[in-house]
């Protein structure tokens, strides 16, 4: 393995840094290398030692051994201000703006210009106005209220405020895992602007496309060290790139398929007609019948998480869903699971885990009814609840195998087995997985495709939307694409690629006017 | 009803389950620092007041003072765990006291009384559960309003006199009065409430979905559970807690009074807060509750043994929020 060089063009350079924590060495020799004014991208599973390298560059934690050198002086960069004070900035994929305050008021949050105490507002909203119009957003207000921006123009906000702190270095972390195709592009629009004046950006994701089309070099990190540096990002091979991040040549495997039409005469198990949601989405129709497991492909904001909610019960569209044969009533999620439904929700943290519970709890929740003894009561019965959390957590093969553990102690693609052995704990007939494989890395991607086509050959139905399309072409029987709401194709997955998606996807609504009329009604 | 019958008989059991059970839980950090400072507090008490402390009327006392805010904080123990707040359990209970204690209804007889106590806290209760449940209204809010407002109604109701428990429902007052094994009936009422919410909290699907509710209820509500309706049972329960805690301060103070239970939502959530409980829901214990209670009425009764000011009562008081907050603020980093 080559040692990073530091020569003159090394804006950062870190040598052999350890951070321990109590039971687990988290960095255990790791190198880095980033020149100024490339896109410089950090790759590794969940728990490859990423996040710890971020909070050390961000001044978060001081390393327990290495060195730190910033334009070739060793530096010290705790405490977080010293970091920034280095000109270092970090954007963390949970943004940490407060959406109470301006646009300007976030931008210069901790060094506002002030005489006196007094802010001098209108200066601060020049300096705002600049920042964004350098970004190539002036369109966005200065006193706007952070709250009411979308994501992607958020995170030029995040942007722009490390910009604030003239930064040399920029650290992103999934910076696109919220953003939908077009974003992405723009975001990179920034990013070159960014790295062509010379600022370096330390760019992490998942997602190996990107990391092709933004990067200039790549450093590989597995079980906290560095494993590969300065490899091309552009044409390194991926399976190159997989066999260093996991130790092992594993192609990214989708599960097989059944034959085509292997589904018809099954049962159909959701039937779904004329869904309609003003301004979200209109005349939403098709049916999933036992054991298919049907892709929703759009952009983020074409509809497809406010369909999967509207199919849950969560939102009040007009239209139908029969639910095997039953039409369920619009408007309570706790009717839709009582009828048989279940929801893997798109932010894992937030909407599906009890983080501060075990594993078990978590698998439990949407099932306790079945463990009282006597139900009237409601007394539970903790030995049949564990006992069927154990059987389901072995199942699903959820790592470590003890489901005591708190589930904020495991990895993304452990904690969303664990949210998907929710559902299995009673007959679901429906399954609605949205972004099922956010923050989960290539192995344990491997490992839930393979899960849910499992559940789907056992006979249920599943609906799933992902942002990425391989997924959904991968994993699905029949792909239905969703453009501003409507339904715009239908096919079955085989029949197509990446490219016609993107192209269904993404025409606009000028080069076909047939479409014109869904944007109005 | 079946559950009462049973819960009594079971109560030894429950207290002589091995480590793994009960006193297991003692042995949890949080816990053993609240013994720690009751034990603490014990022997302050037996060295400055040796003769009075430790006899059985005064600790008998101690803890007849600490049934009726007892009973309160249990209900409030799970409002708060469940992510809310109830400001309105004092005003309740005094409401209920009134309501229970007027001349039409006392002519009704105790059991009426008893009745129509724990109806109208009860009704008061789901009343703040709607507010915040269907109407969406801050519980900080809501029950502010009810805790105005239920005052109010209470000095009304009562044309803000005391009202008398009268000779024919003396029934009431002997629930104070009458002793089994040298304490007092209300203690073992407040003892049944205690066991009765730890079951419910620990052992039921009812508790287990409080932590859920108060600690993600996006989650909560995904999985399934119908949060709304969980949230109106919360409040409801903490309203049917003050109003048992109203027939205890009848039979205490032999009246109905609009000012009864002044301040007790504070000493309440205090105690709640003092036994490990996070303000922002989704986590805490009964137990542990219930501990920061009593050390709050030791420290009282410390205070009026050695003839201090209340004032000083205050203030010591104030600073052990702090501390124990503080100190559970360590302990519970080190965990995960």
């Amino acid at each position: 393995m080559p040692r990073p060089p530091s020569d003159s063009s090394s804006l950062l350079v870190m040598r052999h840094i350890v951070k321990q924590f109590p039971g687990v060495r988290a960095l255990d020799g790791v190198d880095l290398e980033v020149r100024a004014g490339e896109v410089h991208c950090l790759l590794g599973q969940n728990g490859a030692g990423k996040s710890t390298l971020i909070k050390i560059l961000s001044g978060a934690h001081e390393p327990d051994e290495g060195e730190v050198l910033l334009g070739g002086a060793p530096v010290r960069l705790a405490p977080p201000t010293a970091a920034m004070g280095h000109g270092i900035a970090t954007i963390y994929q949970e943004l940490d703006l407060v959406d109470g305050l301006s646009v300007t008021e976030n931008i210069f949050l901790g060094h506002e210009p002030a005489t006196f105490g007094f802010s001098r507002r209108a200066e601060a909203d020049r300096a705002t106005a600049a920042l964004l119009k350098r970004l190539g957003h002036g369109e966005i207000r200065p006193r706007a209220e952070v709250g009411s921006l979308s994501p992607a123009h958020k995170q030029i906000v995040s942007m722009a405020r490390a910009l604030s702190h003239s930064a040399r270095l920029i650290i992103m972390d999934e910076p696109s895992a919220a953003l939908d195709h077009d974003e992405v592009g723009n975001l990179f629009r920034v990013i070159r602007d960014l790295t062509s004046q010379g600022v370096a950006v330390i760019y992490i994701s998942h997602r190996l496309e990107e990391i092709r089309e933004i990067g200039d070099r790549v450093t590989v990190l597995k079980d906290g060290r560095t494993v590969a540096v300065g490899l091309a990002a552009k044409d390194t091979p991926t399976s190159r790139i997989v066999a260093l991040m996991t130790g092992r040549d594993v192609e990214y495997a989708f599960p097989p398929r059944p034959a085509r039409g292997a589904h018809e005469g099954r049962p159909e198990v959701l039937r779904v007609e004329n869904l309609t949601l003003p301004g979200r989405f209109a005349d939403v129709s098709f049916t999933i019948r036992a054991g298919e497991i049907v892709g929703l492909a759009g952009l983020v904001g074409s509809g497809r998480s406010e369909i999967i909610e509207a199919i849950y019960g969560a939102r009040r569209p007009g239209g139908r869903v029969v639910l095997d044969g039953r039409t369920v009533r619009p408007g309570s999620t706790t009717r839709a699971v009582r009828m048989g439904m279940g929801l893997a929700p798109e932010e894992r943290k937030t909407q599906a885990l009890l983080l501060d519970h075990s594993v078990a709890h978590n698998i439990t929740l949407a099932s306790l009814s079945r463990y009282t003894r006597p139900r009237w009561l409601g007394r539970l019965d903790r030995r049949a609840e564990s006992a069927e959390a154990e059987r389901l957590s072995r199942a699903l093969d959820i790592r470590p195998p003890d489901p005591r553990r708190p589930i904020r102690t495991l990895s993304g693609g452990n904690q969303q087995k664990a949210v998907l052995g929710r559902w299995l704990a009673e007959d679901r007939k429906l399954l609605l997985l949205d972004e099922p494989t956010r923050g989960v890395d290539v192995g344990a991607r491997t490992e839930l495709y393979a899960l849910v086509r499992r559940l789907a050959d056992d006979g249920i139905g599943v609906l799933l939307v992902s942002s990425e399309v391989p997924e959904v072409l991968g994993l699905a029987d029949r792909v239905l694409v969703i453009r501003e709401g409507r339904i715009v194709h239908e096919a079955p997955a085989g029949d197509l690629d990446e490219h016609r998606v993107l192209d269904l996807v993404m025409v606009s609504t000028a080069e076909n006017p047939s479409l014109e009329g869904a944007r109005h009604d | 009803m079946t559950e009462v019958d049973q819960a009594a008989p079971a109560r030894p059991r429950v207290k002589a389950a091995g480590p793994g059970g009960w006193l297991g839980r003692l042995g949890e950090v949080r816990h053993l620092g609240l013994v720690a400072a009751l034990v603490l507090l014990a022997i302050v008490g037996l060295v400055t007041r040796p003769e009075n402390f430790a006899t059985a009327s005064n600790l008998v006392s101690i803890l007849a003072l600490a049934s009726t805010i007892g009973v309160i904080t249990v209900g409030m123990t799970f409002v708060i765990i469940g992510g809310g707040i109830d400001l309105s359990v004092g005003a309740l209970m005094a409401l209920a006291s009134v309501w229970a204690t007027t001349l039409a209804t006392q002519s009704y007889g105790p059991v009426v009384i008893i009745v129509c106590a724990v109806l109208v806290g009860t009704g008061a209760g789901l009343l703040n559960g709607i507010l915040i449940a269907y109407g969406r209204m801050v519980p900080f809010i809501a029950t502010l309003a009810m805790m105005v407002a239920g005052r109010g109604l209470a000095q009304r109701m009562s044309d803000q006199r005391t009202q008398l428990v009268q000779q024919d429902n003396s029934m009431i007052v002997s629930l104070s009065t009458t002793r089994v094994l040298g304490l007092p009936l209300l203690v073992y009422v407040f003892a049944l409430v205690v066991l009765l919410g730890w079951l419910l909290l620990n052992r039921t699907t009812f508790g287990r979905r409080t932590y859920a509710v108060g600690g993600n209820p996006e989650a909560a509500r995904l999985a399934g559970i119908d949060v709304r309706r969980h949230t109106l049972m919360l409040y409801a329960l903490s309203g049917l807690c003050c109003g048992i805690a109203a027939v205890l301060i009848m039979a205490r103070t032999t009246t109905g009074s609009s000012t009864h239970g002044d301040l007790y939502e504070l000493d309440a959530i205090a105690a709640v807060i003092i036994g490990g409980t996070l303000l922002s829901g989704g986590r805490g214990t009964i137990i542990g509750a219930i501990l920061g209670l009593l050390i709050f009425t030791v420290i009282t009764n410390l205070f009026i043994l050695n003839g201090l000011n209340t004032a000083d009562q205050l203030i010591a008081k104030g600073a052990i929020i702090v501390a124990a907050v503080l100190l559970q603020r360590r302990t519970l980093k080190t965990p995960t």
